[in-house]
């Protein structure tokens, strides 16, 4: 294990130095007092553990496939954009567009996340992303989605507060959410319905939470003991029309 | 060179404030660190700060900042300012050299009074008659450019990266209590001093990060009310919208929000029926003032600030509090940089203002001023 100093450091030299202790054949990196660098981990492989002691810049993890990444700290926006494999585990909130265009590997964020979390996050095969999202979610939840399982447990949230924002799923046409608790249709994009949750369901989503409960050191049967609904999208293609009719 | 109306310029931008709530004044060493980390947000060809309370001597008077082109400039309109105003002191704004900064105008500050029997002879309030000589100044003066034109309170802006415009302008020798910061990235041209950030009217000054896609529709409301823009830059509608709305309509922070950041029709149809006739009135009689597009924009006055982000948030902002510090910036970094542990950080929705009110400043001031006519000449 290597600790590095980002105080001084921009994030030009901050990840050249990353990827020299990394290339080293270092298999774990502590990196402190990180404050706004962009692009940490970004098109990183293998599998090494980043644990970022701050608040790392927009776009951490973008294209990342394989490495874990720990942040002691909130995240800003674009975290794990595009990425490929691996897993993030955030300890405090999350921004905008988290997980966009995900489309492999694992996102854990303790707190709450911000508007268009899993835009555009896609799923094919074994390869299936996952969010777990501990607090709530923001405006634009799953927009665009195309597949992947996104799960928002709302733990702690206060009186009034709501699990997701308006607009949850807008234009999504494949994957899964999963909540836990209820939703107003009113807040959901008109692509999506509200189902019940089955067996199968519960199984995947106790699998998740089994992780999310060991991170951040919580009772996993409390969360379980809840129940969950899930948003699927009405149609593959919901904008097949839109154009053209044949 | 192009300048801004001649060539368009979308721009993707940071921002940062800073205010303290009980008045307390403070360098601007941390609004420039603040900015400084958000580095990658602009590409050198814009940057400013407006910082309100830094003229405690001289706060009866207005205080012009110009940027001139050359000295002729500077004597013709020297000539007409000083028939229309007492000029109690005038003197270039000290300047460090910053081997970054390049090409500087001339760049002068007049404290200034309206002499009260002009303004008694065309029948305007005080305000009224600072703003239409703003107005004259940069739509028909050549080569000057009157960019802050508040009591108490200056821009301080230019071409360059902020933090290097923070030292240059030598800003952590002025005590302020409310600072706010731009860094812009122009995409299209090579960018002029005066369509740096904070653009300014009397005290309301704004920084945006956005694109105003309504600009047109914005610009020719308010002309029916004499503002004239001059500069064709998304930006400087905001300053007079809210210019406009507050200080001439005495809207409420929310209500500006309700204005210029309206609910969505779903969303006011599910509102309280009382709050609901209100923002509809709103958008019936100042549906021009709807800004449409991604922004997220900082509006300081003498009173506070007014963190505001488009319906829909197309753009970031986050929010924390310390104490007596209110602090909002494009990143959560920004405000690290300068208040390690805040009390509170959080991400506002979109739509939702964030207001920050300067305490025992909270009565409306405006209309007092509207009674007050100068006194000399």
């Amino acid at each position: 294990m290597r600790a590095l100093d980002a105080k001084s450091l921009d994030y030009k030299a901050l990840n050249i130095k990353i990827k020299s202790y990394l290339s080293s054949g270092i298999k774990e990196l502590v990196l402190d007092n990180v404050n706004g660098q962009r692009f940490i981990g970004d098109g990183l492989k293998g599998n090494c553990k980043i644990i970022i002691n701050g608040i790392p810049g927009s776009d951490l993890a973008a294209f990342m496939d394989g490495p874990t990444i720990e942040v002691h700290g909130n995240a800003q926006d674009g975290v794990g954009n595009t990425m490929n494999a691996g897993t993030i585990i955030i300890y405090g909130d999350s921004r905008d567009t988290l997980g966009y265009s995900m489309r492999g590997g694992e996102l854990y964020i303790q707190g709450d996340v911000g508007y268009r979390v899993g835009i555009h996050m896609k799923g094919y095969l074994a390869k299936q992303p996952v969010i777990v999202v501990g607090g709530k979610a923001g405006d634009f939840f799953a927009e665009y989605m195309a597949g992947g399982i996104q799960i928002v447990l709302g733990l702690n949230l206060k009186q009034e507060e709501k699990l997701v924002g308006n607009y949850c799923g807008a234009g999504m046409h494949g994957g899964v959410i999963y909540l836990r608790g209820d939703v107003d249709p009113a807040q959901l994009g008109k692509e999506v319905k509200k189902m019940a949750v089955t067996e199968e369901d519960l199984n995947i989503i106790n699998k998740y939470v089994v992780n999310f409960a060991e991170y951040f050191k919580m009772d996993r049967e409390k969360i379980m003991s809840k129940s969950f609904i899930k948003l699927i999208p009405y149609n593959k293609r919901p904008y097949g029309n839109l154009y053209a009719k044949w | 060179m192009l300048r801004e109306g001649q060539v368009r310029i979308p721009s993707g931008c940071a921002i940062s404030g800073i205010m303290n709530k009980k008045g307390k004044c403070f360098n601007g060493g941390d609004i420039i660190n603040s900015i400084a980390v958000m580095h990658e947000r602009s590409n050198g060809l814009g940057g400013g700060f407006a910082a309100y309370g830094i003229y405690p001597d001289f706060k009866e008077y207005y205080a012009f900042h110009f940027f001139f082109d050359n000295s002729s400039n500077k004597e013709k309109t020297e000539e007409i300012l000083q028939q229309q105003f007492i000029v109690v002191k005038s003197e270039p704004i000290p300047t460090r050299k910053v081997s970054s900064i390049k090409d500087v105008p001339l760049i002068w500050r007049y404290f200034v009074q309206p002499k009260s029997k002009l303004i008694r002879k065309i029948n305007l309030t005080e305000d009224e008659y600072i703003i239409r000589f703003v107005m004259t100044v940069n739509s028909e003066l050549e080569g000057a450019y009157l960019f802050s034109s508040g009591k108490n309170m200056g821009v301080f802006k230019g071409v360059g990266y902020p933090e290097d415009l923070g030292d240059f302008y030598r800003l952590e020798e002025y005590q302020g209590y409310i600072w706010t910061a731009h860094g812009r990235f122009p995409t299209n041209t090579p960018g002029w001093w005066g369509g740096a950030h904070p653009f300014a009217l009397l005290d309301c000054s704004v920084v945006h990060n956005g694109e105003i896609s309504s600009y047109e529709a914005n610009r020719r409301f308010l002309e029916m009310y004499g503002y004239k823009c001059a500069l064709q830059t998304d930006t400087e509608v905001i300053a007079y919208i809210f210019d406009f709305l507050k200080r001439r309509q005495g809207f409420s922070p929310e209500m500006i929000s309700a204005t210029v950041a309206s609910p969505l029709w779903q969303e006011i149809q599910k509102m309280k029926p009382s709050e609901r006739k209100l923002v509809q009135a709103i958008r019936a009689v100042y549906g021009s003032l709807l800004v449409n597009g991604p922004f997220s924009i900082l509006v300081g006055s003498k009173e506070g600030m007014i963190a505001l982000n488009d319906r829909i948030k197309l753009r970031p902002s986050v929010a924390a509090t310390k104490d007596d510090f209110l602090y909002v910036a494009s990143e959560e970094a920004a405000i690290r940089a300068v208040c390690v542990q805040p009390d509170v950080v959080w991400a506002p929705r979109g739509g939702e203002p964030v207001v920050g009110i300067v305490e025992d400043m909270t009565k409306p001031k405006y209309s007092q001023r509207e009674e007050k006519l100068a006194i000399n000449s």
